[in-house]
């Protein structure tokens, strides 16, 4: 048998061993981590309709993360029957390849939040992120009613060029124009034919219900209007969602 | 570097070898469940990597993936529903009503459905809120019939995404200067009297004018409400967004226009008449 105490006493006493030892550890904790992003490609689903953020929803995501919204609300409706019933089709791989960083989320003390847009209503969202408890008594979210302030964009193109950086397809067209993008998305009565040839199925909004100014919560209720409604899964064959060719 | 083993006289285990100050510290192995479990789990590790995809490129053993696996698995409990479902869906709400089996079935179904995507606005017992109107009373802003409620869940009400929704506009009376601040305050004190509860009798006259030249073609001559327009009842004493004096006037002045999701794309068809089913019977269905 073994003598487990003088084994480890051998590698803790010669120095080489140790290193080898150690260097054949990271190496293999490195490639884990390293190894699958060759095959990121194969993992994301063929499938049309998934666009950039419009800088209005892109400037709505940068308030979900800023208030931490990740930390009880996830973005991933696993591939399980109970969650197919409450959520919708399971989250693809490609519903995600523009977050930088993902919102896939680990917990969930609110509900998943891949698939609510559309679900309810532009003033059910601004009236319950002011109040909660006033439409879903049992709720524990915290209020935010102070989303109701002016949103500060003005380095909406910044963000956007750095998005790009990380691989976000925006044209230069989208960029010279994300601030009158911005506007005109929270404005309902605007002509915008330009916005929406940039931004496909992008839905222009009184948000917070005060068309005059352009608000975070404007913001966050654009972002959430349009989570997971950019892939029409009527159109969707099976062969579009296997990941691997 | 010790040379020799040297035992600990009180437990009789052996020391690392070093000391400090006087101290010496127990070299105590871990234990051996928790070293076999260790190793237990690697061997776990490795025979599942080798069984399901665990690497890029590698389906494994079983052909396994989640996606594969979660059709069959929707499919086979659909399959147990199946039947019933093709009849509701072939239905018609009043026939599912009028149908004892395909009625309870509607109201099981009607009443998960509801929870999962009405409650978060109609409230959780369709008692309504604030700007979201209830479902539990007879007051309806549309219509309570089978078929007006069917109307209203499948196309839903003011929204962009179905061609059929239901929709109408009340116009911005005070935001865009159509009416005169002192003449809302008449019409506000008009609706008021139409439920008893004014307080200026010579307002109440001066605005029942203002209301029957601006009002009157929506909501009824005498405030009784539209449901083409989906134009409430004012001399009721049910109110979505309030129903005192300021709230009035806030709604004259720039109105709010309530939207409802359609849900005829996002659901079954055969849930669709479920949760008609299933609203009409909380308690106002006509």
């Amino acid at each position: 048998m073994f003598n487990w105490l003088r084994d480890h006493g051998v590698i803790e006493r010669n120095l080489i061993l140790m290193g080898v030892l150690t260097l054949i550890t990271v190496s293999i904790g490195g490639l884990v981590q390293i190894v699958p992003l060759f095959a990121v490609e194969t993992t994301i689903e063929r499938v049309s309709g998934v666009r950039p953020y419009t800088p209005l929803e892109q400037a709505g995501r940068d308030i979900y993360v800023r208030e931490g919204c990740y930390l009880c609300h996830s973005q991933m409706i696993r591939p399980f029957r109970d969650e197919l019933e409450r959520y919708g089709h399971y989250s693809l791989a490609a519903e995600s390849m523009y977050d930088h960083p993902f919102q896939w989320g680990s917990k969930r003390t609110g509900p998943d939040l891949a698939r609510v847009g559309g679900r309810y209503s532009d003033d059910w969202h601004a009236a319950h992120l002011r109040s909660p408890r006033a439409v879903v008594p049992a709720s524990v979210m915290p209020p935010y009613a102070f989303l109701d302030r002016p949103l500060d964009a003005r380095d909406i193109q910044d963000r956007m060029r750095a998005l790009r950086v990380t691989g976000v397809p925006y044209t230069d067209d989208m960029i010279a124009n994300a601030a009158a993008d911005l506007r005109a998305q929270a404005s309902p009565d605007v002509d915008a034919s330009g916005f929406q040839g940039r931004y496909a199925r992008a839905r222009q909004g009184a948000f917070d219900g005060d068309p005059g100014v352009v608000t975070e919560m404007d913001a966050l209720v654009a972002y959430l209007q349009m989570l997971g409604t950019l892939v029409d899964f009527r159109d969707v064959t099976p062969a579009q969602l296997r990941q691997q060719p | 570097m010790p040379t020799k083993i040297e035992k600990d006289g009180v437990t009789g285990r052996e020391t690392t070898g070093h000391e400090w100050d006087g101290l010496k510290e127990l070299n105590t192995p871990l234990p051996k469940w928790w070293l076999w479990t260790f190793y237990a789990s690697i061997a776990f590790a490795a025979v599942w990597m080798v069984l399901y995809p665990s690497l890029p490129f590698w389906r494994g053993t079983t052909q396994w993936i989640a996606r594969e696996a979660i059709v069959a698995e929707v499919a086979e409990a659909n399959a147990r529903n199946a039947p019933m479902m093709a009849r509701l869906r072939a239905a018609t709400p009043a026939q599912i009503a009028a149908d004892p089996e395909m009625r309870a079935f509607a109201l099981a179904g009607g009443r998960v459905a509801f929870a999962n995507n009405c409650a978060a606005c109609h409230g959780a017992g369709g008692q309504g809120g604030s700007g979201f109107p209830a479902l539990v009373d007879d007051d309806w802003l549309w219509g309570g019939s089978l078929a007006a409620i069917h109307q209203t869940i499948a196309h839903g009400i003011r929204n962009t995404e179905d061609e059929a929704a239901r929709t109408s506009v009340m116009p911005r009376f005070g935001a865009d200067g159509m009416l005169t601040n002192p003449q809302i305050g008449d019409v506000a004190e008009y609706v008021l009297s139409l439920s008893g509860r004014s307080s200026d009798p010579a307002a109440v006259e001066r605005g029942r004018t203002i209301f029957a030249e601006n009002c009157a073609s929506c909501h009824g001559d005498n405030g009784r409400g539209n449901r083409e327009f989906g134009a409430p009842s004012l001399a009721d004493q049910v109110w979505l967004y309030g129903g005192g004096k300021a709230d009035i006037i806030a709604m004259v002045r720039n109105p709010r226009l309530g939207v409802m999701p359609a849900w005829e794309g996002r659901l079954d068809p055969a849930v669709v008449n479920m949760l008609t089913v299933f609203v009409h019977s909380l308690g106002g269905g006509e």
